[in-house]
């Protein structure tokens, strides 16, 4: 990162309309730098231009993104979902040692006393109080204003705090150089990383490609909005008995769990 | 001292700083092309900005994109990194598009004459995702392909 993004810092709010008088004067400059041979400050012409201007688009506040699993239609030995997430978001493969990059992994749970044993995906749960956030010394793990919990890698410096702090496991580390990423989900060696709840396909209003997978084999997973009392999400969870795991944490996951 | 002894004291300073002047812009210019010029690959579409101001600001108007883009979720800025890979895209003398790691790449042709670092590339692809369907053993599908493409015109639009 260089020193010249604080010149722009504050924003940098129609940076074509700012920067065609920038190169106007950066022109002039250089012509009277040629004959005088004058050393002038390399900061010169890069200042500030403007104020941030509000933008409309973006994560809305209203929302909040969640998923309910129901147990009773995930199937033991399916891993639909893991596979769907592996090819959407590219963390299959290329590193050994049991490096490899988890954002979403099949849990067989196991009643000891009756031997009854069910499977569950389980993945970042986006809580409403995320402590990889509390923790992050970088301000790299954030809450979107839409609920969903993802990692600024341009400002995650690899320290694995927040992977220690979830009390979930749903964070990995890159330890690998990697290349020819997928452009809708970057990632690389030295940051953190985990389920992004597909954040580029909610933006352009689809669901994520683990429900979508989920959808064609047992339709366990369903997606939406749970401050929208009328979405299928929020009825079902008013109508219906869930749980979040852990939910005597006190972190309100944004995923939630039928038949648990 | 007289007004003659003056007025020359004036002249040859101003003579010195003219003469300093161009010696030293002739030592810059002999600097300059000491070093050979980069060889900038032609891209293949149309630019968000003009030459000049991309040349001088596409670093600033990456940051603040990505900033709004990972932060607040907008996807209706005009820049984006993918859309620069796509149009820049260069092929090597087997028809394969490059990545970063070959001196060809667009990128790089600039940043090595300036010295300059790409972090970009860490964790972002350097070139587009439709070309690497020869090599990757996963493949690509053609939805993939398709994603790719209602995603860069999303973010151009």
């Amino acid at each position: 990162m260089s020193g010249c993004g604080d010149a722009c810092k504050g924003g940098c709010a129609g940076p074509v309309g700012g920067e065609t008088i920038d190169a106007e004067r950066r022109s002039f400059l250089g012509a009277v730098g040629a004959v005088a041979v004058t050393t002038l400050a390399p900061g010169v012409t890069l200042t500030a231009f403007g104020g941030g201007e509000a933008r409309a688009a973006g994560a809305d506040p209203a929302k909040r993104w969640g998923l309910l699993v129901d147990i009773s239609k995930c199937e033991d030995g399916c891993t639909g979902c893991v596979d769907a997430c592996k090819t959407e978001n590219g963390w299959q493969g290329g590193a050994e040692n049991q490096q490899e990059s988890q954002w979403i992994r099949k849990v067989s749970l196991r009643d000891p006393k009756s031997g009854v044993t069910k499977s569950a995906p389980v993945m970042c749960q986006h809580c409403a109080h995320p402590p990889c956030v509390d923790v992050c010394p970088t301000g790299a793990s954030f809450k979107r204003a839409d609920g969903i919990v993802l990692v600024d890698k341009h400002r995650c410096i690899g320290c694995r705090y927040c992977m220690m702090a979830c009390p979930y496991k749903a964070r990995s580390f890159v330890h690998h150089e990697l290349e020819d990423q997928k452009p809708w989900a970057p990632r690389g060696v030295g940051t953190v990383e985990s389920c992004t709840l597909c954040v580029h396909r909610v933006d352009r209003g689809e669901a994520p490609a683990c429900v979508t997978a989920c959808a064609s084999k047992g339709g366990a997973i369903v997606f939406g909005d749970l401050s929208d009392p009328k979405s299928e999400i929020a009825q079902t969870i008013a109508t219906y008995a869930t749980k979040q795991i852990r939910g005597d944490l006190g972190v309100d996951p944004g995923v939630r769990y039928r038949n648990l | 001292m007289t007004r003659r002894s003056s007025l020359a004291t004036a002249l040859l300073f101003v003579v010195t700083l003219v003469l300093g002047g161009l010696a030293g812009a002739a030592t810059g210019l002999a600097l300059e092309n000491s070093v050979a010029r980069p060889a900038i690959p032609q891209a293949s579409g149309q630019c968000v900005a003009p030459k000049e101001v991309m040349r001088r600001s596409h670093m600033t108007m990456l940051k603040h994109t990505r900033d709004v883009t990972v932060r607040e979720g907008d996807r209706q800025t005009a820049e984006g990194l993918t859309a620069c890979v796509t149009c820049h895209a260069v092929k090597d003398a087997t028809g394969t598009v490059v990545s970063v790691s070959s001196p060809q790449h667009f990128c790089r042709a600039c940043h090595d004459y300036a010295a300059v670092k790409i972090d970009c590339f860490e964790c972002h692809a350097s070139r587009p995702l439709s070309e690497k369907a020869v090599d990757n053993e996963h493949g690509v599908g053609a939805t993939d392909v398709a994603a790719l493409k209602a995603y860069a015109e999303e973010t151009t639009r």
